[in-house]
C-alpha cells in the first residue's frame, strides 16, 4: 500500500514508556493485589481465607469509627495545609526577594534539615511541648503558668510537627514561582499608584499561585497519608486514617482489612489531586502565563 | 506636566558612587534624553526620579515641589520599562486600567480611556487579549499607553526600544515621538543609542560614569561636544591636538597637522575659551576622500586608505597620514577606494569644532 497518511511520530511513545512500565510495575500492579487483597476473610491473627466477600468493604461503609477518621483525617489536613502556607510564604517570599548575594545559602539551609531524620525532628518536639519541654520551662519561669500546659500528645503536637515536617515542601514551591516572577512588575504596580500592600495583592500573589497550589497540594496529600507523626507526637486519640492502616495490618495481623482501608486512602487522595488540577487546575494557572 | 529638577543629586551603592553630584533640570513638556554607556547611571538617576530609589543625598523637585520623601504611589508619575513589564495574569483592557483604579475612576471611564489609549498608541482592539499574545513591537505600545493613560506629570522612558529590532525600531522613534508630542507630557527618557537621542531629543544630557559630561540641544552637542568622551560617544571622531594661531573677531585660527592653517567660526570654538592648544574633533562622516589631486580651495592632505568597512550606501575608510590614522565615513559614490588607494582627504573647516585641550 502506498505510503499516503502521515507518518505516526512514535518519539512521544518511546519517551513514554519507561514512565508507562514504571507507573504500572510499581502502582498499578501492587494496588490490583491489594484491591483483590480486600476481598479475602481475616479468619484469625494473620490468618487469611482466599474469598470473593464483602465484608471488609461494609464495615468501612456501616462503622463510624472509620468515617469519623476520615473526616478528622480530611479536617486536620486542611488546617495543615492553610497554616503552612500561610507560614511558608513569608520565608520564601524573603529568600525570593533578598538581594543577599548569597541566596544559595538560605535555599540550603531551608534543605539542611532533611539530613536529620524525620523521626529524630519529630522527636524534638517533646522537648519543646513536653511538661518538662523548653516552652514550659520558659512559661513557668516567666510565671505566666502555675502549672505545665498540656501541649504535647494532642492535636495540636501533632499538627505542630506536620507543619515542621511539610513546611520545607511549601516553601520550596512558593518559592520557584516567585522567583519565575519578573522584578520589575512589582514596581511597575507602584508607579501606577498601588500601595506596597496593593502591588502585592494585585501581581505577585496571584502570579504565584501556582507555586502556592501546588505546594498545598504537596502538604495535603502528604499529611493525609501521615501516620509516624500522630503515632509519636498524638494522644490515644489523636490518630488519623494512615494510623487505621498501621493498626490493621501491624497489630491486629488483618491484611484484608488493611487492604481495605489502604485502598480506600488512595481513592480518596487520588480523587483530591484529580478534583484540584481540574478545577484550580495546575496547567490551567499557568495558561495565564501564555 | 511639570517641570523636574535635580538638586545635587547623588547615589551610592555600598561603596560604588552610581551618580555623582549632579544638577539637571527636566524642562516643562519637553523631551530630555539621559545618554550614555552601560552602567553610567542613566537608570538610577530615572529610578530616583520614580521613587523606587533613594538618593544619597541632593533633592528631586517636581513642579517645584521636593518629592524625595514622597512615596511611589503617591508621585503620579508614567514609567516605561526595558522590558514593558506588563502583567501577564491581566488582559490588555486591565493592563492598561491599573492605574486608573487607584485614581477612583469609574468602569465605564476607565473602559473609555482605555479605548482612547489604544487610539493613541494606534493598536485599537486588543483589550481582551493577553500580553503574552502581542509582539515586541505591540508590547511596547501597550507599556506605553499604560503609562499615558493615568495621565502623569512626568514621563519616564527606559530604553523603551532597545528589545525591538532595528526596523521596527525607527518606526516606534517616530511613534514614540508623535506620542509624546500629541500630550505634550514632560519626558525624560534613557538610551545608549546615539543615533536614536538625536533623533528624537528637545535636550540630550550627555553621561559618563556617573556624571553629566554636556547638557544641550541634539545639534549643539553633535557639532560642538564638550570634551572628548562626548566627541567620540556621538558618532566616530577624529581628533587632533592643535595650535591656536590667531583670533579674529568671531573667527579662530588653528594649526592642523598635515592640513595647515584652518579658520573656524567662534560658535565652533566655545569649549576653547583661552586656551593656546586645543583638541580638533574632526567628525568622520565630515572627512571626504577624493580621487587624485585636491581640489582647488579646500583644506585638504594626501593619504592611503587602510582598510575599508564595506556598510552598503555607506563604506569606513581608515586612512593613514603620516603617523596618524584617521576615520571617514562617506556615501559610496561609484565604485568604493580599494585597500592601498593613495587619496586626497578633504576637511571642510566649517564641519569642525575645537575644544579646550584638558577636556
Ligand atoms: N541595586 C544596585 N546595587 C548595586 N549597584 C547598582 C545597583 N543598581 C545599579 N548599580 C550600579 O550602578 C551603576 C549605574 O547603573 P545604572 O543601572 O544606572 O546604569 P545604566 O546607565 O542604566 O546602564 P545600562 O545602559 O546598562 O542600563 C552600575 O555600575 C551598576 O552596576
Ligand atoms: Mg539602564
Amino acid at each position: 500500500m502506498p505510503d499516503t497518511a502521515t507518518p505516526i511520530d512514535k518519539r512521544p511513545l518511546v519517551l513514554l514508556t519507561p514512565a508507562f512500565i514504571a507507573i504500572t510495575a510499581l502502582v498499578v500492579i501492587p494496588m490490583s493485589f491489594i484491591l483483590v487483597y480486600s476481598f479475602y476473610e481475616n479468619v484469625d491473627l494473620a490468618v487469611d481465607r482466599v474469598a470473593f466477600q464483602f465484608g471488609n468493604w461494609q464495615a468501612l461503609f456501616s462503622d463510624n469509627y472509620y468515617h469519623s477518621a476520615i473526616w478528622k483525617t480530611l479536617r486536620i489536613s486542611v488546617v495543615v495545609t492553610v497554616l503552612a502556607a500561610v507560614l511558608g510564604y513569608l520565608p520564601a517570599y524573603f529568600i525570593a526577594m533578598t538581594t543577599f548575594r548569597h541566596k544559595w545559602l538560605l535555599l540550603l539551609l531551608l534543605i539542611l534539615p532533611f539530613w536529620v531524620s524525620f523521626i529524630i525532628r519529630t522527636l524534638s518536639w517533646i522537648h519543646i511541648l513536653g511538661n518538662q519541654g523548653a516552652l514550659n520551662g520558659l512559661f513557668l519561669w516567666l510565671g505566666l503558668t502555675d502549672e505545665p500546659l498540656q501541649m504535647m500528645f494532642s492535636e495540636f503536637s501533632v499538627m505542630v510537627g506536620l507543619i515542621h515536617v511539610f513546611l520545607p515542601y511549601m516553601i520550596l514551591n512558593i518559592y520557584v514561582s516567585l522567583e519565575g516572577i519578573d522584578r520589575n512588575l512589582e514596581p511597575a504596580a507602584r508607579t501606577l499608584g498601588a500601595t506596597p500592600w496593593q502591588a502585592f495583592r494585585e501581581v505577585t500573589l496571584p502570579l504565584s499561585l501556582p507555586g502556592l497550589a501546588a505546594g498545598s497540594l504537596l502538604v495535603f496529600v502528604l499529611t493525609g497519608g501521615s501516620y509516624v507523626t500522630p503515632l509519636i507526637l498524638g494522644g490515644p486519640s489523636d490518630f488519623l486514617f494512615g494510623n487505621l492502616i498501621y493498626d490493621a495490618v501491624v497489630t491486629e495481623l488483618n491484611w484484608p482489612m488493611g487492604a481495605t482501608l489502604s485502598f480506600t486512602l488512595l481513592v480518596l487522595l487520588g480523587s483530591v489531586v484529580i478534583l484540584y488540577s481540574r478545577f484550580m487546575g495546575l496547567n490551567q494557572l499557568s495558561k495565564a502565563f501564555g | 506636566m511639570a517641570r523636574v529638577e535635580l538638586k545635587q543629586i547623588t547615589k551610592s551603592f555600598g561603596i560604588l558612587k552610581a551618580v555623582h553630584e549632579s544638577d539637571v533640570v527636566f524642562e516643562e513638556g519637553s523631551f530630555t534624553t539621559l545618554l550614555g554607556p552601560s552602567g553610567c547611571g542613566k537608570t538610577t538617576i530615572l529610578r530616583m526620579v520614580s521613587g523606587l530609589e533613594r538618593p544619597t543625598g541632593g533633592d528631586i523637585l517636581i513642579g517645584g515641589k521636593r518629592i524625595n520623601d514622597v512615596p511611589i504611589h503617591k508621585r503620579n508619575l508614567g514609567l516605561v520599562f526595558q522590558n514593558y513589564a506588563l502583567f501577564p495574569h491581566r488582559t490588555i483592557a486591565e493592563n492598561i486600567a491599573f492605574g486608573l483604579k487607584y485614581r477612583g475612576v469609574n468602569k465605564a471611564d476607565a473602559a473609555q480611556k482605555v479605548t482612547e489609549a489604544l487610539d493613541i498608541v494606534r493598536l485599537p482592539g486588543v483589550e481582551d487579549r493577553y500580553p503574552s499574545q502581542l509582539s515586541g513591537g505591540q508590547q511596547q505600545r501597550i507599556a506605553m499607553a499604560r503609562a499615558i493613560v493615568i495621565e502623569p506629570d512626568v514621563l519616564l522612558l527606559d530604553e523603551p526600544l532597545s528589545a525591538l529590532d532595528a526596523n521596527l525600531r525607527e518606526e516606534m522613534r517616530v511613534e514614540l515621538k508623535s506620542i509624546q508630542h500629541r500630550i505634550g507630557v514632560t519626558t525624560i527618557f534613557v538610551t545608549h543609542d546615539q543615533s536614536e537621542a538625536l533623533a528624537m531629543s528637545d535636550k540630550i544630557i550627555v553621561m559618563s560614569d556617573g556624571r553629566v559630561e554636556q547638557v544641550g540641544a541634539p545639534a549643539e552637542v553633535y557639532n560642538n561636544p564638550a570634551s572628548v568622551f562626548v566627541a567620540n560617544f556621538l558618532g566616530a571622531s577624529n581628533i587632533v591636538d592643535v595650535d591656536v594661531k590667531g583670533r579674529g573677531a568671531d573667527t579662530v585660527t588653528l594649526d592642523v597637522p598635515h592640513f595647515g592653517a584652518i579658520t573656524l567660526h567662534a560658535d565652533r570654538a566655545t569649549n576653547l575659551g583661552d586656551a593656546t592648544r586645543g583638541k580638533l574633533v574632526m567628525r568622520a562622516e565630515k572627512l571626504h576622500l577624493a580621487d587624485g589631486a585636491s581640489p582647488e580651495g579646500t583644506v585638504s592632505t594626501r593619504g592611503v586608505v587602510e582598510a575599508v568597512d564595506y556598510q552598503g550606501q555607506l563604506a569606513r575608510y581608515f586612512v593613514r597620514i603620516g603617523e596618524t590614522r584617521f576615520q571617514a565615513m562617506n556615501m559610496i559614490d561609484g565604485v568604493p577606494f580599494a585597500e592601498g588607494a593613495e587619496v586626497s582627504v578633504v576637511l571642510n573647516p566649517d564641519d569642525c569644532s575645537v575644544l579646550a585641550n584638558e577636556a
